[in-house]
């Protein structure tokens, strides 16, 4: 199972590399391509797109079981972990836009927080309260970030 | 040439000295080496956390501090990996093979004391190298159009990407999504703007530091959060114990000097990782050794090679950076981002143009060396205290950092945006097994590459020769070739090993 699912990771790491290529490729043929004497903005994003392709390609067809150790750590997906980080950041983008800093630093704190699967609640309030004050202390009033404490809309 | 190096080191130390400058060079090595002994968090990740302060700072206290988180971290590691068996980041991991075996015997102070004299003989080696070499490259870097400065960025991308861990065709096209991501923005040539999906907030190119803190911070809380559990059990060292006796040093000289050389040799390459240099350093001290089953049990020699190569690396490495504006490592590549943000080229004209940056930097290369040596004795006890804060505080703490010092870089919120995109990127390219650190050389020398790469076909019309006819520019090109060669015949050679085993069995 082990070796079947490092199989699959170089197939799927080839593939995405042929993608993002092709994809990058072909994006560059919106902008003019020139000569080799006169290069337009295309050609290097271009030339880099077909390359990446290439390899890609030869990682796939080079996919050989890795030896043991190194495959199936990160084999399942944390959801936890993902959402905490994830929505603790996306909350800080919309609290920063329409609450301010504390809110913002709260949120991103306490709900990163609550990705790890050890941290209770009150835990995770504490930290955010603490943060919270470094936040005014250090970023706000020390070092005068341009960022209101609290702005509605 | 000698005499104006010293006089350059001389006015250098004035530089390191003033106030100002060495509060923040203590300030970057006292972080680099918390850093250094913290798993999971590598001198990339502090380095992005701390570069956003870095824009509002002149430009030479800047540098003197994200050289010292630089070099700061390697003291730390060793401290990691020799105490704890901790292999805090990847170049220390061969020192845990007989550095912990010596602190199970109880002589884990002594270890800890011989490889810092080790890595101070050793940096200070490298610092010497920096001095007399660099005005030497200098005068030959003044000889390159672009036609060889591409030739040489060419061999330092593929050198990155195929010669550290990892499968080397990952890393060429790591490097290769590095490149992609410096094309974003406008192109200087013609005002065109690529790849920015009409996004504004793109017309200036992805933002460095949302880059690297995307990948190597937000990417390994990503995949590390609930997975990694470490667990530390403090082990108290005396000061005593860590002063060696004259015939321990007498005997780990040649230890030392051994891994220094090596050190130095793969520091002047462009490209060469930090952790293969301190691997090969291991495995040429245990071929020499007359004793080669001693390793693995608490040979000293074990521990003070891989340790001298790795700190001669650290300083040798600033060398091709600070001359030719050409990193060899992500970490330098992300200095040398920090210099362009600061509005300063790093290249043949950097001695004579910003003297105070370059004397100033060699200069508190030895204060901070001088000030790990003394300071990481009584440090090591709180380090090793600080190690018993569990992860599940410092990632959520350390995302709040990153947020706040990504907004502070622009006043903008769209970049914690760029933040988290890469952050998910950069753990999908890891969960498939890609290495990271290329795509921040590709990202950092991209630009210069297209611009070097057009304008040499510019002058040649259109002629692809011209990359070849150059003798240097021939000579690098060759040197690139050689490299995929070896690395082609390793593979095919490594396949038809495994077959004949797979065979055997």
């Amino acid at each position: 199972m082990r070796s079947l699912f490092s199989y699959n990771k170089d197939y799927y790491g080839g593939a995405l590399m042929i993608l993002i290529g092709l994809t990058a490729a072909y994006a560059g043929r919106q902008y003019p391509l020139g000569t080799l004497g006169r290069m337009g903005p295309g050609f290097f994003p271009t030339a880099v797109g077909v390359i990446l392709a290439g390899v890609g390609l030869a990682i796939a067809l080079s996919a050989r079981p890795a030896s043991g150790a190194s495959a199936a750590t990160h084999s399942t997906f944390d959801w936890r972990a993902w959402g905490g980080i994830v929505g603790g950041t996306l909350a800080f983008i919309a609290l920063g836009e329409y609450g301010g800093l504390v809110p913002a630093t709260f949120a991103v704190v306490f709900i990163s927080a609550l990705g790890d699967k050890n941290n209770t609640l009150k835990q995770a309030f504490w930290l955010s309260v603490g943060m919270v004050v470094i936040a005014v202390v250090v970023f706000w009033w020390a070092l005068q970030l341009q960022f209101s404490l609290f702005r509605w809309g | 040439m000698i005499e104006q190096s010293l006089l350059g080191l001389w006015y250098g130390f004035g530089v390191a000295f003033e106030p100002h400058n060495l509060m923040w060079s203590l300030f970057g090595v006292l972080v680099g080496n918390l850093i250094g002994v913290l798993p999971g968090m590598g001198p990339l990740s502090a380095i992005s956390v701390l570069l956003p302060i870095t824009f509002g700072m002149h430009p030479v206290p800047a540098i003197l501090m994200l050289a010292g988180i630089f070099y700061g971290s390697m003291y730390g590691g060793a401290i990691g990996a020799i105490l704890l068996n901790l292999p805090c980041h990847p170049p220390h991991a061969v020192t845990c093979l007989d550095g912990y075996p010596l602190t199970k015997q109880g002589k884990g102070g002594k270890a800890l004391g011989m490889a810092m004299l080790a890595s101070f003989f050793a940096a200070s080696f490298g610092i010497l190298v920096m001095i007399f070499c660099s005005p030497l490259l200098v005068a030959v870097a003044f000889k390159f159009g672009p036609g060889e400065i591409f030739s040489v960025m060419l061999l330092g991308l593929l050198a990155g990407s195929t010669m550290s861990r990892g499968s080397p065709l990952k890393g060429v096209a790591m490097v290769l999504v590095g490149l992609l991501c410096g094309v974003v923005g406008t192109d200087v040539n013609s005002g065109t703007m690529r790849y920015t999906f009409g996004i504004p907030e793109l017309a200036d190119g992805v933002s460095l530091v949302a880059l690297a803190l995307g990948l190597f911070a937000v990417g390994d809380f990503l995949l590390n959060v609930n997975r990694v559990n470490y667990q530390t059990h403090g082990a108290g060292v005396r000061v005593r114990d860590m002063l060696p006796t004259w015939a321990e040093i007498k005997q780990g000289f040649m230890p030392t000097l051994r891994g220094t050389l090596i050190g130095t040799l793969f520091g002047a390459m462009p490209g060469t990782g930090p952790t293969i240099t301190t691997f090969l350093a291991y495995a040429f001290e245990r071929k020499v050794s007359k004793t080669p089953e001693r390793f693995g049990h608490g040979a000293m020699e074990g521990v003070l090679s891989p340790e001298a190569a790795s700190h001669s690396k650290t300083q040798v490495d600033f060398i091709p950076t600070m001359c030719l504006g050409i990193p060899g490592d992500p970490i330098m590549a992300l200095i040398l981002g920090a210099l362009m943000i600061q509005g300063i080229a790093p290249g043949p004209q950097l001695i004579t143009e910003h003297p105070d940056l370059f004397w100033g930097l060699i200069a508190s290369f030895w204060v901070g060396n001088v000030l790990l040596l003394l300071l990481n004795v009584p440090l090591i006890g709180i380090w090793t205290k600080v190690l018993q804060v569990p992860y599940r505080y410092l990632f959520p703490s350390a995302m709040f950092f990153i947020a706040v010092g990504v907004f502070s870089t622009d006043n903008s919120l769209f970049q914690i945006g760029e933040v988290l995109v890469f952050g998910a990127v950069g753990a999908l390219f890891a969960a498939l097994d890609f290495p990271m650190a290329p795509i921040l050389l590709g990202y950092v020398l991209g630009p210069m590459v297209e611009e070097n790469f057009r304008r040499a076909l510019l002058l040649s019309r259109g002629d692809m020769m011209v990359f070849l006819q150059h003798p240097i520019s021939g000579a690098f090109v060759g040197a690139s070739a050689l490299l995929i060669l070896v690395q082609t015949v390793t593979y095919l050679r490594g396949t038809r090993g495994k077959l004949g085993v797979l065979q055997a069995t």
